[in-house]
């Protein structure tokens, strides 16, 4: 379980480089998420938050530089020890990324089936349990994504990610597109998912209420690489343009006056 | 990572069932005793349970989950059936499920079987005649928004029909050439092998021009722009339609008639015709060529003969079918398109479906010219 808040770094990224075609996105990036953290990567857009998101998961393959994770560099790695890895992380994308011919409860059942072996009883348990952890109601099990809205989508989503009890799990603007009471609410859904799990998180968000209710640290992302990286306070104190705009705004001061209320 | 496996011994103390699960409590290793724990809390219903935890080397959700499923199942005396021995994390993870364990529904809802069938084929026939319809209501409107462009020429939008003529018509020239030179080849020789039993091989040029001019110029233009370009057209169509952006084209005041099919249309009407008659050359030159190789039939001669044996006829034949083949590929592809709903699923099955009645009206359509020249003594 949880067990003490080890400070050990459960994905680093050193000196990364990433880029498409002669257009670099991240240049001599560096990044520590230590493990049972949620770490939160905020960013102006185009800044390559998701890139970002992307290279550790092992989507976008970086041009130089290299990515450990559980303290295996992922591109370095044999195949078997990538699927290892990719049994212990869950990933959200930003549209919920559902397979769009298996019901809800049958896109939450595909990993366990897969990866698990996992059939039949305990297997739609694992996934009833998953569903209603999320918040989604049971019948929507039975339902294919096309006749989800926008915010069940993304529940659902995290279920199919949460379906393996990873280790890690990676949220691209989990919170984006939903109403602030149902943002409020996957805040709170996934401070009390790592808090029972264990869990760390690495949230790409642009959602500065949550940045203040769920993350222990915060990275921003500018200039191509890593400008700032630490508790929200100590982000909030660098002298940055950037960094001073975005969290000195009318938004920001209305979330950090939300936060102190 | 050595963790023992799970595994769980029951005992009793002072009437009270005991559960004392042991090992790694992770999905990977419980599918094995989900059957056993399931008889055990069937067989223990109502009957007051403790379960200690202190045995319990790893915990996960699906661990909790059927611990918790099991001391539900065991009536609902909850001061005295309780857990015992775990760690703050575990009784958190235990409250946390607790409230999550309504099973869910997986499936679909279906009815019976024998239900099903009935309804298949009922639904069948009704969506047959429903697509028929909205086939038939999407080709009237695609020629009513053909007149209004005609009227209003400023309203053609001409750079998405020149894209589409190139995409569909120029580059479609090399693999259209290479299979109707094949045909011509492989017809002289089939006529050259037969032909010479009579000797009458010099019949190889009015059986490789008739069958080019009239017949495989044309619809094998046809066949392939059905699969070239009917596809290409369905899934650009389908993927726009997935994505709202018709939607988004229609808030805008733009007709998706206007922007996406009249396009695509025009360039297969414009460019099926000039492909056919491209093909029907270079059928005639594979002809050509064998008949010059392989029975020393020169150039000259075989075009003096076609020139003198084949009426002219037989090209016209060939090339009015163009157009309309032309029509009707496009206006499927675009059609199927637009039929496309939100999964990938359906998109597949839509492009399946556009090559297929492309494919089978071209061949339908083929087969009324034929009927009809035969009737007119073309």
């Amino acid at each position: 379980m949880t067990g003490p808040q080890s400070s050990r770094s459960i994905i680093g990224v050193r000196n990364l480089r990433t880029q498409f075609s002669d257009f670099v996105v991240h240049t001599g990036l560096d990044l520590d998420v230590i493990e049972g953290e949620i770490m939160g990567v905020v960013g102006g857009s185009g800044t390559g938050k998701s890139v970002l998101m992307r290279a550790i998961i092992g989507l976008k393959t970086p041009s130089e530089g290299n990515v450990r994770v559980f303290d295996i560099d992922f591109y370095a790695a044999n195949e078997r020890d990538k699927l290892s890895i990719e049994r212990r992380w869950g990933v959200l994308f930003q549209g919920g990324a559902l397979f769009s011919s298996l019901t809800v409860a049958q896109n939450v059942m595909a990993p366990i089936r897969e990866h698990l072996g996992i059939d039949g009883g305990l297997a739609e348990d694992m996934a009833a349990l998953k569903i209603s952890m999320v918040g989604l109601p049971p019948e929507a099990g039975s339902k294919y994504p096309a006749e989800l809205s926008g915010g069940m989508k993304k529940r659902a989503g995290l279920a199919r990610a949460l379906a393996l009890d990873p280790e890690i799990v990676f949220l691209d603007e989990p919170t984006a597109g939903l109403d602030p009471i149902g943002a409020a609410a996957f805040d709170q859904l996934i401070v009390n998912l790592k808090e029972s799990l264990g869990l760390t998180v690495f949230m790409v968000t642009h959602d500065l209420d949550t940045l203040h209710t769920a993350c222990d640290r915060v990275a921003v992302l500018a200039e191509k690489r890593v400008i700032a990286c630490g508790p929200l306070d100590e982000v909030r104190a660098t002298d940055h343009a950037w960094i001073q705009e975005y969290f000195s705004g009318p938004r920001g001061r209305a979330a950090l006056a939300a936060k102190a209320s | 990572m050595t963790n023992p496996a799970a595994t769980f011994d029951i005992d009793v103390q002072e009437g009270v069932l005991q559960l004392f699960p042991k090992g790694d409590w992770r999905a990977k290793a419980l599918n094995r005793i989900d059957d056993r724990l399931r008889d055990f809390a069937d067989d223990s219903v109502g009957r007051d349970l403790v379960i200690d935890l202190s045995g319990v080397e790893r915990l996960d959700t699906t661990g909790a989950m059927m611990l918790q499923r099991t001391l539900n199942a065991c009536g609902s005396r909850t001061e005295v059936s309780r857990y015992v021995g775990g760690t703050s994390a575990q009784y958190a993870l235990l409250t946390q499920i607790s409230d999550h364990l309504a099973p869910c529904f997986v499936e679909p809802v279906r009815a019976n079987a024998a239900l099903l069938m009935l309804e298949r084929l009922g639904r069948g026939t009704i969506d047959a005649l429903k697509a028929a319809q909205s086939l038939y209501s999407f080709i009237g409107h695609t020629l009513i928004a053909t007149a209004r462009v005609i009227v209003n020429p400023r309203r053609i939008r001409w750079t998405s029909t020149f894209h589409h003529m190139e995409e569909a018509g120029l580059d479609a020239v090399p693999i259209i050439a290479l299979m109707t030179f094949l045909i011509g080849a492989v017809v002289a020789f089939m006529g050259a092998k037969i032909l010479k039993l009579f000797n009458a091989e010099i019949f190889t040029v009015e059986l490789v021009g008739i069958s080019v001019l009239r017949e495989l110029g044309v619809l094998l233009t046809a066949i392939l722009i059905a699969g070239r370009s009917g596809s290409a057209f369905t899934a650009q169509i389908g993927s726009m339609n997935i994505r709202e952006e018709i939607d988004a084209l229609r808030v805008l005041g733009l007709d998706p008639m206007e922007v996406l099919v009249l396009p695509r249309v025009f360039a297969l009407v414009l460019m099926v015709p000039i492909l056919a008659f491209m093909a029907a050359m270079i059928g005639l030159a594979g002809g050509l060529i064998v008949a010059w190789l392989t029975m020393d039939i020169p150039p000259a001669l075989f075009l003096a003969r076609g020139n003198e044996a084949i009426h002219i006829n037989n090209f016209w034949a060939g090339m009015i079918k163009a157009p309309f083949f032309a029509f009707v590929i496009a206006v499927i592809g675009c059609y199927q398109g637009m039929q496309v709903e939100g999964s990938a699923e359906s998109l597949g099955q839509r492009t399946t479906l556009s090559v297929v009645q492309a494919l089978f009206l071209v061949i339908v359509i083929d087969a009324f010219f034929a009927m009809f020249y035969l009737e007119i003594d073309f």
